[in-house]
Order: C-alpha cells, then sequence, then structure tokens
C-alpha cells in the first residue's frame, strides 16, 4: 500500500517520468551528459517548465471549479455572520480558494469593508489569498515533499490569522480611505448556484487566463533556478544565505518583498536554493515574500488605506515571514 | 441612456461589451456605451468581481458574461 502510494506520488507528483523522458532528450537527442553544467541546466529547465505547465493546468482548473461554489459575495457573507477569531480562520481558509491574482485582492477589501467586516478579518483573507492557495501546496509537495507543504499551508494560515487578529487590536479602522466605507454594496450574485457547465466553463477560462497572465514569471523563475542549479558557485550562495549566516533569511526575505512574481514561478528558485545548502526556512522565506508582498500591491493598497495602516500591514506581514523563516531553519530535520 | 462596462480590459470585459452592442443594435436602441477600467472606480460601485455592467448607474450584474438575449431583458422599456 506505501510502495503503491510512493509509486504514485513519484510519477504523478514528482514526474519521475518526465525527468527521465527529458534526460533520454537531453543526452541522445542534444547530445549532452546530463551530469555536466550545461546539461544539467538544459535539463533542470525543460523538466521544470513542463511539468509546472501540466500541475498549473490540472490544478487551476480543479481549483476554479471548487471557486465556482464561493463568489465574493458569498464569502462576505459567510464572513459576516462569524464573530471573534473563528471569523478570522474562516477568512483565512477561505483566502485559499480565492483568486490568485493579487489585483483582485483590491476590490475585494473594498466590498468586504464597505459591507461592514472588520478590518481584522479582511486582512486574514488579504494575507492568505496571495500566500496559500491550493495550486502551490501541491507544488510544493512535488518539489519538496508532502510535510513541508502541509507545514507551509498551517503556517502560512497562522500567519494570516494572527497577522488579521493584530491589525484588528490595533484599532485602525480610521486609516482607510472614506471613499471605501462610502461605497454601496451590491449582492448581484445567485450564491455560487450555476449550472454545471457554466461552472466548467469558468474553470478553462480561469486556465487560460491565469497561465497567460504567469507564463513569463514561470519561464524567468525557472531560468534563475536553472541559472542557480549549475552557474552560482555553492561558495557564494552559501557566504550569502548559508545556514550557519544569522542574517540569511532576512536578507531573504527582504530581497524578496519588492518583487513581484507569482509563487509559480519562485517555486523553482526556492527549489534550487535548497539544492545549493539554502537553509529550508531562508527559502520559504523568500518565496512567501516574494508572494505576499510587492511593489504593485502595496502601490494599489495605497489607494484604498492610509499610510500608517499600509506600513502596519507591511511590517507584520514582514516579520512573520521572518519568524516564520527561522522557525523553519530550527526545525528543518523534521521535514526533509 | 448610459451603459457602463467595469473590467480591467480582461478578454471576459471585451466580450461582454461585444454583447452589450449586439444586444443594442438588435434592439434598435441608442447608448452610450462606456468602459471603466480603473479598479478603484470599478469598486466604487460595489463591484467584486469583473466584468461588471451598469446601466443608468444601476449595477445590474457582475462577474458574470451576460448574453445579448440577457442584456435585451435588463434594459429600461422606453
Amino acid at each position: 500500500m506505501r510502495d503503491i502510494f510512493i509509486w504514485l506520488n513519484d510519477q504523478l507528483l514528482r514526474m519521475q517520468w518526465l525527468s527521465d523522458l527529458v534526460t533520454l532528450l537531453v543526452r541522445d537527442v542534444f547530445g549532452l551528459d546530463p551530469a555536466s553544467q550545461i546539461g544539467g541546466s538544459v535539463h533542470f529547465f525543460i523538466y521544470d517548465v513542463i511539468k509546472i505547465f501540466i500541475l498549473l493546468g490540472v490544478l487551476i482548473f480543479t481549483i476554479s471549479y471548487v471557486q465556482s461554489y464561493f463568489p465574493p459575495e458569498r464569502t462576505r457573507r459567510i464572513l459576516g455572520q462569524r464573530q471573534g477569531i473563528g471569523a478570522n480562520i474562516v477568512a483565512a481558509l477561505l483566502g485559499t480558494i480565492t483568486p490568485f491574482c493579487s489585483c483582485s485582492s483590491i476590490p475585494l477589501f473594498i466590498g468586504f469593508t464597505s459591507a461592514g467586516l472588520p478590518l481584522a478579518v479582511t486582512f486574514s483573507f488579504l494575507i492568505s489569498s496571495p500566500l496559500v492557495d491550493l495550486a502551490s501546496v501541491i507544488l510544493l509537495a512535488s518539489i519538496f515533499n508532502w510535510s513541508i507543504a502541509l507545514a507551509y499551508v498551517v503556517i502560512g494560515l497562522v500567519l494570516a490569522v494572527l497577522g488579521g487578529t493584530l491589525i484588528g487590536w490595533l484599532k485602525l479602522e480610521d486609516q482607510v480611505e472614506a471613499f471605501v466605507y462610502q461605497s454601496p454594496v451590491t449582492d448581484h450574485d445567485n450564491d455560487g448556484k450555476i449550472s454545471r457547465r457554466e461552472r466548467l466553463s469558468y474553470a478553462r477560462d480561469q486556465v487560460i487566463e491565469i497561465v497567460h497572465r504567469v507564463w513569463i514569471y514561470v519561464l524567468i523563475g525557472v531560468g534563475i533556478g536553472a541559472a542557480i542549479h549549475n552557474w552560482v558557485p555553492e561558495t557564494f550562495i552559501s557566504a550569502l544565505l548559508g545556514q550557519d549566516k544569522w542574517w540569511s533569511v532576512l536578507v531573504a526575505t527582504l530581497a524578496g518583498i519588492p518583487m513581484y512574481a507569482d509563487i509559480f514561478g519562485t517555486l523553482p528558485i526556492a527549489e534550487a536554493l535548497v539544492e545549493k545548502g539554502v537553509g529550508l526556512g531562508t527559502a520559504l522565506a523568500f518565496m512567501m515574500a516574494v508572494t505576499a508582498l510587492s511593489l504593485p500591491s502595496m502601490i494599489m493598497l495605497k489607494r484604498v488605506v492610509k499610510l500608517p495602516l499600509l506600513l502596519v500591514f507591511i511590517a507584520i506581514v514582514t516579520v512573520g515571514i521572518i519568524l516564520i523563516g527561522y522557525i523553519f531553519n530550527a526545525t528543518a530535520p523534521l521535514f526533509v | 441612456m448610459i451603459i457602463k462596462i467595469l473590467g480591467s480590459g480582461c478578454k471576459k470585459c471585451l466580450a461582454l461589451e461585444a454583447n452589450v452592442k449586439a444586444a443594442l443594435s438588435e434592439a434598435d436602441v441608442k447608448a452610450e456605451v462606456e468602459k471603466v477600467t480603473d479598479f478603484v472606480d470599478i469598486a466604487r460601485y460595489g463591484v467584486m468581481s469583473t466584468p461588471g455592467l451598469v446601466i443608468d448607474e444601476k449595477v445590474v450584474s457582475s462577474g458574470r458574461v451576460l448574453t445579448p438575449p440577457q442584456i435585451s431583458a435588463l434594459l429600461p422599456t422606453a
């Protein structure tokens, strides 16, 4: 039974067959030694790009289908019925099945806030939404393993719940631009009740739209990953981000914050970093920093909240990510 | 009559715009069709998922690409 699971995991998630096929391609068609520097980079690039796009297509389709049951209006109603930390937890969980793009979080922020949802709940949702989604969990399991993937989800959700709660305690309601509260509350969905055909076509459209949006980040991410994998000297990486350097998580987080990329593009970079001996926590911190915070999303958020609230949000998420990085580095032996 | 399409220029918004124009010419109704692309302006209508459809400043649909017959049904009867 266990062997069957391992086999399924290796073939379906890790796509061992694909790796073998690409090895054949690199060796017999390109005439490169897969163990050499160039051959290794070419293998990493082709294998990772194909794997990520296959997983991306299948996962986005599945998740979008589930997501069609939870239009924003319904999410808002569900959240409005709950109070206290329970609302934060539900918000963080619903954040995992919502749209992948940070560009959709602003309309959601306005829609939630104008309907009277507390800032604590809205921010739990806003933190969890880009950070944790089902697709990234499966990809993490594919690239690393299941315990790392599950640990990532749990800490991502904890960060969302605590971060949101903290923002709630600070009572920053007056730090939201006035027009947000004055926005009308409209409710035009039909509670997610649409036909299966509409769900399927919605899921298909989402796949097309998201692949269209993220393919360039995936290629860049895998390209950087391949370069790190075979060309950047290990001594250089470990001097900057090595396990024994106390500043490694700090550097990785601060470097990741301004960057804008999809989680799908950052995973191959994290993968290559870990293979070069960078701590798991450092790599995950980098990934979380890139996906949870970015300059474009801050500029968008600035239009709906005032500077103090924006800074509090950035500070809480940054400190949270750094803490998570150090905790993961300290406990890494449990996961590998 | 002023009809506004709310959306950042995604494919679905263009599809909705085309359907609106089809519905208008079918019903032989004259209306101004405008596009609202700024997300803050979109949110001012309380719309959380695009594309949204606004007829004379009233939100009539969001998050869906309506077909021309569905749009015709929403047009005010003159």
